[in-house]
């Protein structure tokens, strides 16, 4: 079996001699040039009030913050994930930036700075309430087509700049919002459910964000109502030296369903940025959240200069019965990924569903993977893992499978596939699997295979040049995850993917 | 006329160990010619196929190979197949979750636009595509499927015909094409390749069996024995080797040395 993992030079030299810098590849690197207005650097406890106070909060609020910040500075980075991560100085970040002249929040979009609008449209992030057709052209507009609808928020360093639809959702009762308007607007809704997914003191990022958490979205979808739109939420960095910090929360109430899409891009520094966000989910009765990534945050140069640091937690608690939620996320950015979107299958006949395509290429590291807690009887979960390293990268799948005691006839599957590009990455797989209970049935299956060299020639023996054909297999490889996503995110992420790997083979 | 392909004096070694494999081949096609290349195992005969397509892990000790007059071994891969060069795989090789229908469309549309060419919109290549599967007996479901994953070796060969028909080369290498075929697989293989060849198309057809030159009736027969064509002639020759084995030529190819 040895051979099938035996290295081939021939690839590996090519790849050394033609790496091209990410810089030309990473189109997303430009950043805005406008008046930002920080909080002063470094971290304590006047920082927390000011973030509190920039954004208006009522006392709880504050409250919650001072006693995540007290709680933090007694927990300590963990360093059991397969990462070397450089040491990070939490006194010389910033923890708050916003354009100045969002001081006034924009009562519509008519309002915002026309160029962080300019700056959403060359990013394709259309912030104008206009009808978003599924990756197709209308060739006829006369006839009556509706289109698709996606309702942005937009967050840019630490504020909400815009949402759009909100009208037209509201009159559906879905309540879409940035989390600071909804802090203040449905504060009732907020202290119920902020912080029952992911508690204040769950982990060291959590916390850290729980304490300095700036903005983010929030969306609640009331009994019965299928949104009749999908949300999405689209991140970008753009300060220096910033950290961004944001918080999302989504109520699906019971019999209701949403799809929720998230973005994320950041222009090219030299100086590595932290990004640790917290997201809950709460599905309640016969509700279904599908919630999908496309993380393209700058991965650093292929020296491994600069880049993102993404410590990211993600649960989602399935707390009704039948209640359903779908994690689809495409990392291909970040110069280090620490994430674990997770289910709590806590009511009964509820399940969870993992897809994940992580793509890592130069110096990027990536430790990422789930973990599907069952508790309730006859839950479900799947898991499918595809983990792509190219270059000197690193990728490790971690996941936890654990069905307890009382979660009769649960039911887990697990697929994890690595594919490796070269002979200087390395892929990696530590899959925790917990049973405590003899009706529970747990399957595992994972393979580890390069791209192969018979493969490439025989595209390119059809006329497909290299980089395409490399493309080609690994879209191939990773296809179960892309069917997962909704149509123009699977588009998306699938050049994405291409524009990754640019460079990794001769 | 011009020769299509002139092979002159070639000699190629392997990559990772010091072996010549091709030890001084010369060989000339032209336009509208079908050529057999008949010898034993380990002759070089898929080496040679190998090096005309541009795989890696072979050094080119000496000799030329010219196509349509340019020197063919400083094309890249995907070069020469967009100068209308197909090699029709002996083991054709899967490629997991990358459908049938998208393959072909991006291998001919990346060598429309290697030569310039517009590329073929959806609906075209659609027509374009059904119409041959359909006379290769080759079905919707097969067509979905992704590339030769889990295909027989029947359906594999009919597919490599497939992408034949589809991208139109003008020189056509089938390396040991009739390996694992039935009779019947065998003659829907050869009704596609004849009903392809034209005045304008050459053929080269490796071979280890004469069999399959029932079929595809060649014009020169070539006998290859350590690295070397030690024999040329016309249809009987492959008769004859039928009849007697390799063992008359093996003595040659020693002589030789």
């Amino acid at each position: 079996m040895t051979d099938n993992y035996e290295v081939r030079d021939v690839i590996d030299k090519e790849t050394l001699s033609t790496v091209k810098s990410v810089g030309d590849t990473y189109k997303y690197g430009f950043s805005t040039d406008i008046e930002t207005e920080y909080a002063p650097l470094g971290l304590n406890e006047d920082i927390v009030k000011l973030i509190s106070k920039k954004n208006n909060e009522p006392k709880w609020m504050l409250d919650w913050r001072l006693k995540a910040f007290n709680r933090w500075k007694k927990l300590k980075q963990p360093d059991w994930a397969l990462l070397e991560i450089p040491e990070i100085n939490f006194q010389n970040q910033y923890y708050y930036a916003r354009p100045a002249n969002m001081k006034e929040k924009p009562k519509s979009l008519d309002e915002v700075d026309p160029k962080l609008l300019e700056t959403y449209s060359k990013l394709g992030i259309p912030l104008t309430e206009q009808k978003k057709l599924a990756g197709v052209i209308e060739e006829k507009p006369e006839e009556k087509s509706e289109g698709r609808k996606v309702a942005v928020d937009a967050v840019f360093d630490s504020v909400s700049v815009g949402t759009t639809f909100k009208e037209e959702l509201k009159s559906a009762g879905v309540i879409f919002c940035s989390i600071s308007e909804a802090i203040k607007e449905y504060p009732d809704l907020v202290k119920k459910y902020l912080g029952s997914v992911v508690p204040i003191s769950d982990n060291f990022f959590a916390c850290l964000n729980a304490a300095v958490f700036s903005d983010g979205s929030f969306v609640y979808i009331p009994e019965g109502v299928r949104c009749p739109m999908e949300l999405s939420t689209y991140f970008r960095i753009n300060a220096e030296n910033t950290g961004q910090f944001e918080r999302t929360l989504i109520i699906a109430d019971e019999k209701s369903y949403v799809s929720y899409l998230e973005g994320c891009t950041a222009p090219q520094r030299d100086e590595s940025q932290l990004h640790a966000a917290v997201v809950e989910l709460v599905i309640l009765d016969d509700a279904e959240i599908k919630y999908s990534t496309v993380q393209n945050w700058f991965p650093g140069d292929e020296n491994g200069v600069g880049g993102i640091y993404n410590f990211v937690t993600k649960r989602a608690d399935c707390r009704g019965r039948n209640s359903k939620v779908m994690w689809t996320q495409v990392e291909t950015g970040s110069a280090i990924t620490w994430k674990y979107p997770s289910c709590v299958l806590k009511g009964d006949n509820s399940s969870g569903e993992f897809y994940s395509i992580a793509i890592t290429n130069n110096m990027q590291q990536a430790d990422t993977g789930t973990k599907m807690i069952h508790l309730g009887k006859n839950t479900n979960s799947r898991i499918v893992s595809k983990g792509i390293s190219a270059g000197k990268a690193q990728n490790t799948y971690r996941g936890l499978v654990q069905i307890g005691g009382r979660s009769q006839n649960s039911r887990n599957f697990t697929q994890c596939d690595s594919l490796l590009i070269g002979n200087k990455c390395g892929a990696h797989t530590v899959p925790y699997i917990e049973v405590n209970n003899s009706s529970a049935r747990a399957e595992h299956e994972a393979t580890t295979s390069k791209v192969d060299e018979d493969q490439l020639f025989y595209c390119m023996q059809r006329g497909i040049g290299e980089e395409d054909a490399v493309a080609l297999i690994v879209n191939g490889f990773c296809k179960e995850v892309l069917q997962a996503l909704p149509m123009e995110f699977a588009m998306e992420a699938q050049k994405l993917v291409a524009i990754s790997l640019e460079g990794s083979v001769g | 006329m011009a020769n299509m392909l002139n092979i002159d004096d070639l000699k190629v070694s392997l990559e990772e160990e010091e072996k010549q494999i091709i030890k001084g081949l010369s060989l000339s096609i032209n336009p509208g010619e079908v050529h057999a290349i008949m010898g034993p195992n380990g002759s070089g005969k898929s080496t040679l196929s190998s090096v005309l397509a541009g795989k890696d892990g072979y050094i080119i000790d000496s000799g030329t190979v010219n196509f349509d007059g340019s020197d063919l071994l400083e094309a890249e891969v995907e070069e020469r197949a967009a100068l209308g060069i197909f090699m029709a795989f002996q083991y054709p090789i899967e490629i997991p979750g990358v459908g049938n229908m998208n393959f072909l469309r991006t291998a001919l549309n990346s060598q429309r636009k290697t030569r310039g060419q517009e590329e073929l919109n959806a609906a075209d290549f659609l027509k374009l595509v059904r119409g041959i599967a359909k006379d290769l007996e080759i079905s919707d479901e097969m067509m979905k499927r992704p590339v030769n994953v889990g295909a027989s070796g029947g359906e594999k060969k009919r597919n490599e015909i497939l992408q034949m028909c589809l991208l139109e080369p003008r020189f056509v290498i089938l390396d040991e094409t009739d390996s694992g075929l039935d009779v019947d697989a065998m003659k829907l293989v050869s009704k596609g390749v004849n009903n392809f060849s034209s005045s304008s198309r050459s053929f080269l057809v490796i071979t280890h069996y004469q069999r399959l030159l029932n079929y595809i009736v060649p014009d020169f027969v070539h006998i290859m024995v350590d690295g070397r064509i030690v024999k040329t002639g016309d249809k009987a020759l492959a008769l004859h080797v039928e009849e007697t084995g390799y063992k008359d030529f093996l003595q040659l190819g020693k002589e030789k040395h």
